[in-house]
């Protein structure tokens, strides 16, 4: 496809060393790293949050920490693993591949994407410094519900905060890989001609565009109802606590779209690459991309069945979230398709994809129920609940993560992954995964409602078992650390094509990638 | 045409298998028994929908794991190339689009039923206070009754100090009392933050929000004591602040109803009938223990 110019063997950077070079660097490289470093450390620490909770919950009674402390524990897991690992890790992504993928040099504004990470950390210090601080963490939930988010002491101002500037972030991210896809791409790529992975990210990063300031108006509209006398969300006050959840959650619902979409890029990538066999239905899986994320801004209110919608309202969010598992189903189809009479093999990046796709396509079906008005309003704020969405977020966007780190690392250091660790990390990953989350579904059906730290003798033994699964899993995760150390320090060197059947402008510069690529345009015919 | 095939054939056979499993599902893996008519219907609803999906789930599945199985490399697999078939991909559009229909129409008769809150012969509001359930019967026989509702459960039992009893966490000190097979509106709203009423075996689950009103139904069609929880985060204790319904028959409901407006009359505990004032914050003992009616919010 492309010719590599003699520059690019070389290694060449000049500028700063050390700390400096990373804290002033405009490299896509670079801040991927950064990106893919700063995720994982807010994944492990939203880990200890949730095992924590796991570990109170491993039995009825109070035995660990006190209400107060456990609501706190789960806010912040979720903002922590939303905000701080899921969306960073895919932002972390799309720095490192979209230019290779598409032929450009950099990312359109490398000094804004320099900007962009280094916001995070001062926003991860607030959020989990606010443990710290008199009252503690927020303990409204992630979705921060007015008026209880009112009530909260200052960790919630910290927390607002934090959200502010991750969504500046987000939104600078977006507008770079939205101007980077558009304009960098290669003479003769097409946009019909683009890597999945391209178009996904495009898609979300409108999106993020779209929904970041939403949430941004939320939240600050509850920092004025605790400080500054207004009444948005104070009936009182002629306000009403319900348009909170409508502006939150018409944030909220395209957001998980976006913690979505860029993994169905992922996996259209692994897919093909390992059955040997092009994509299936290339041009339907761009369609689906932008069915759903189309879709994904008329159901917001499928959150909010129990607050009492009139029945027409119910009825059209009702069917506007069920159409989405039609294109969600297109998807799976065409996965299944491009497997069907390849030649397969199972590297772990092939497991994390195959993986995925099961273990995801259980979170969609338990979505399609609870998109279901009545099912809903039965397990509505209970387990069941918690299970889809874990199912969806762990099973779907963290394995798409693992499988896309695992086929992306040998371009990123020049090594291959241990493959035998690989292996292990994935079947661990997997088996305590289900045995932590499917016990789930039966205690959210069986009536144990989410959020609370202590509970009904009947949930005993699933909750038990939960638990154990959780630090199965927990603990699996560790055995990243040591694949990606091992494979950063070395091991068997990676060819440019590091897999037999991949296909795309990263595989055709060295492995590791240089440090500057396509300064030249490649040229895609 | 082969794929979709395979999806759709088995499809055809649901309602049957459907109401052969409904049955046989012992309830720590399902919804608990239904007592009301639209819970009766959302369990079946829900039934169907777990086969439908269970069924497209294992046809999905099945051709993907014999391809896993199957088209491997090490056994000498050789890649087809075909990358689309547009009849194939208009089908597994199309088809979907009906099986959602057919789910759907169920579901619609259910959210109408659900919403058709008319005629009530019984009307009680329930106000979710940070944390207990204030209950006033506004309308219908027991008019005038109002009384706090709060988790009867002991701290020690809580604090491992004592061995937990049966209905650990789902027990209140006053319940709300409903005869059977009447109509009884719920309404629903709230006192300081966002509360959900909530008792599985009815279908029923409401959002309690302050300043607003909602409402909701249920027709109990078998006596018996019925158990929920508050299903929205609202605070520290949460966790802490059951629903208990006894439904009980129309004789025995029309005594509770005359001693209730009798001691209302002369007392002020936690059954107090009548009056302006605003529902009594005084709670019962173990109620005290573990969920303080006015201690401050948590974080504040
Ligand atoms: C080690 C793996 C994980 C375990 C054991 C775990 C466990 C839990 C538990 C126990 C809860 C609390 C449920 C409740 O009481 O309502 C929870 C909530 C949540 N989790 Fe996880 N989780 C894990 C990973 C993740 C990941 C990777 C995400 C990715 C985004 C995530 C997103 C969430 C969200 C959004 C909530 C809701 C928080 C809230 O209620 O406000 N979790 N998780
Ligand atoms: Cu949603
Ligand atoms: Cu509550």
């Amino acid at each position: 496809m492309a010719a590599v110019t003699p520059d690019q063997l070389h290694d060449h950077h000049h500028g700063p060393t050390g700390l400096m070079r990373w804290i002033t660097t405009t490299n896509h490289k670079d801040i991927g790293t950064m990106y893919l470093i700063f995720a994982f450390v807010m994944f492990l620490s939203g880990g200890v949050l949730a095992l924590t909770i796991r570990a109170e919950l491993f039995q009825p009674g109070l035995q660990i920490v006190q209400p107060e402390f456990f609501n706190q524990l789960t806010t912040m897991h979720g903002l922590v693993m939303i905000f701080g690992a899921i969306m960073p890790a895919f932002v972390g992504f799309a720095n490192w591949q979209i230019p290779l993928m598409i032929g450009a040099s950099d990312m359109a504004f490398a000094r804004m994407n320099n900007w962009s990470f280094w916001l995070l950390p001062p926003a991860a210090i607030l959020l989990i410094g606010s443990f710290f601080v008199p009252g503690g963490a927020t303990a409204a939930g992630w979705t921060m519900y007015a008026p209880l988010s009112v009530q909260m002491g200052i960790g919630q101002d910290m927390a607002i905060f934090a959200v502010h500037i991750m969504g500046v972030s987000s939104i600078m991210g977006a507008i770079n890989i939205v101007v980077t896809v558009l304009n960098m791409r290669a003479p003769g790529m097409k946009l019909m001609k683009m890597p999945l992975f391209c178009w996904a990210w495009l898609i979300t990063a409108y999106l993020l565009i779209a929904v970041m300031p939403v949430l941004a108006g939320a939240v600050t509209m509850v920092l004025t109802d605790r400080h500054f006398g207004t009444s948005f969300f104070n009936a009182a006050g002629g306000g009403d606590p319900v348009m909170y959840q409508h502006i939150f959650w018409f944030f909220g619902h395209p957001e998980v779209y976006i913690m979505i979409l860029p993994a169905f890029g992922i996996i259209s990538h692994i897919i093909p690459t390992f059955a040997r066999k092009p994509l299936f239905g290339y041009a339907s899986m761009v369609y689906a991309l932008a069915a759903i994320a189309i879709l994904s801004f008329s159901v917001w209110a499928h959150h909010m069945f129990t607050t009492g919608m009139p029945a027409v309202g119910q009825l059209f969010f009702m069917y506007a979230t069920m159409l989405i598992a039609v294109p969600t189903g297109v998807k799976v189809f065409n996965w299944t398709a491009t497997m069907w009479r390849g030649s397969m093999s199972f590297e772990p990046p092939m497991l994390w994809a195959v993986g995925f796709i099961l273990v995801f396509t259980i979170g969609g079906f338990t979505g399609l129920i609870v998109a279901v008005a009545p099912i809903d309003i039965q397990v509505q704020d209970t387990y069941y609940v918690v299970a889809h969405f874990h199912y969806v977020l762990v099973a779907g966007s963290l394995f798409a993560l693992f499988g896309g780190a695992y086929y992306w690392l040998p371009k990123w250091t020049g090594h291959m992954p241990d493959e035998r660790l690989g292996k292990i990390h994935f079947w661990c990953s997997m088996v305590f995964f289900n045995i932590a989350f499917f016990p789930m579904h039966f205690l959210g059906l069986a009536g144990m409602p989410r959020r609370i730290p202590d509970y009904a003798l009947q949930f005993a033994d699933f909750n038990m078992l939960a638990t154990i699964g959780a630090f199965g899993f927990g603990l699996s995760q560790l055995i990243f650390i040591v694949v990606a150390v091992k494979c950063v320090r070395g091991g068997a060197k990676a060819s440019a094509r590091a897999w037999e059947g991949a296909d795309g402008l990263e595989w055709t510069v060295p492995s590791p990638a240089p440090y500057h690529t396509f300064e030249e345009a490649p040229v895609v015919r | 045409m082969r794929l979709a095939g395979r999806v759709a054939a088995p499809v055809i056979l649901l309602p049957v298998a459907s109401a052969a499993v409904a049955q046989s599902i012992p309830s720590k893996f399902n919804l608990p028994p239904p007592v009301t008519p639209i819970g009766a219907q959302i369990y079946d609803l829900h039934n169907l929908m777990l086969i439908i999906c269970l069924v497209i789930f294992v046809a999905v599945f099945g051709v993907m794991f014999w391809a896993v199985f199957r088209h491997r490399k090490s056994r000498g697999a050789v890649a087809a190339n075909f990358h689309e078939n547009t009849s194939v991909e208009i089908a597994w559009t199309i088809i979907p689009v009906f099986i959602l229909l057919g789910m759907a129409w169920p579901a619609t008769k259910t959210v109408l039923d659900m919403k058709n809150t008319a005629d009530p012969d019984i009307t009680i509001k329930a106000t979710g206070y940070q944390w207990k359930w204030g209950y006033d019967y506004l309308q219908g026989e027991g008019q005038g009754i109002r009384f706090v509702s709060n988790l009867s459960t002991p701290r020690d039992q809580i604090e491992g100090a004592a061995p937990k009893g049966e209905h650990y966490l789902l027990e209140v000190d006053n319940p709300l009392v409903v005869p059977v097979g009447k109509r009884i509106r719920v309404l629903t709203t709230a006192n300081d933050v966002i509360h959900s009423w909530w008792v599985p075996a009815f279908g029923v689950k409401q959002d309690a929000i302050p300043g607003f009103i909602r409402d909701a139904w249920f027709r109990a069609d078998t006596e018996g004591v019925y158990r929920g929880n508050c299903a929205e985060l609202c605070g520290r204790d949460h966790g802490f602040m059951p629903v208990e319904v006894h439904v009980v028959s129309q004789q025995a409901y029309t005594e509770w109803v005359a001693r209730q407006l009798a001691a209302g009359a002369a007392s002020d505990t936690g059954a107090t009938a009548q009056g302006a004032t605003p529902v009594p914050a005084a709670p019962t003992e173990g109620a005290a223990q573990s969920a303080p009616a006015n201690a401050a919010p948590a974080g504040n």
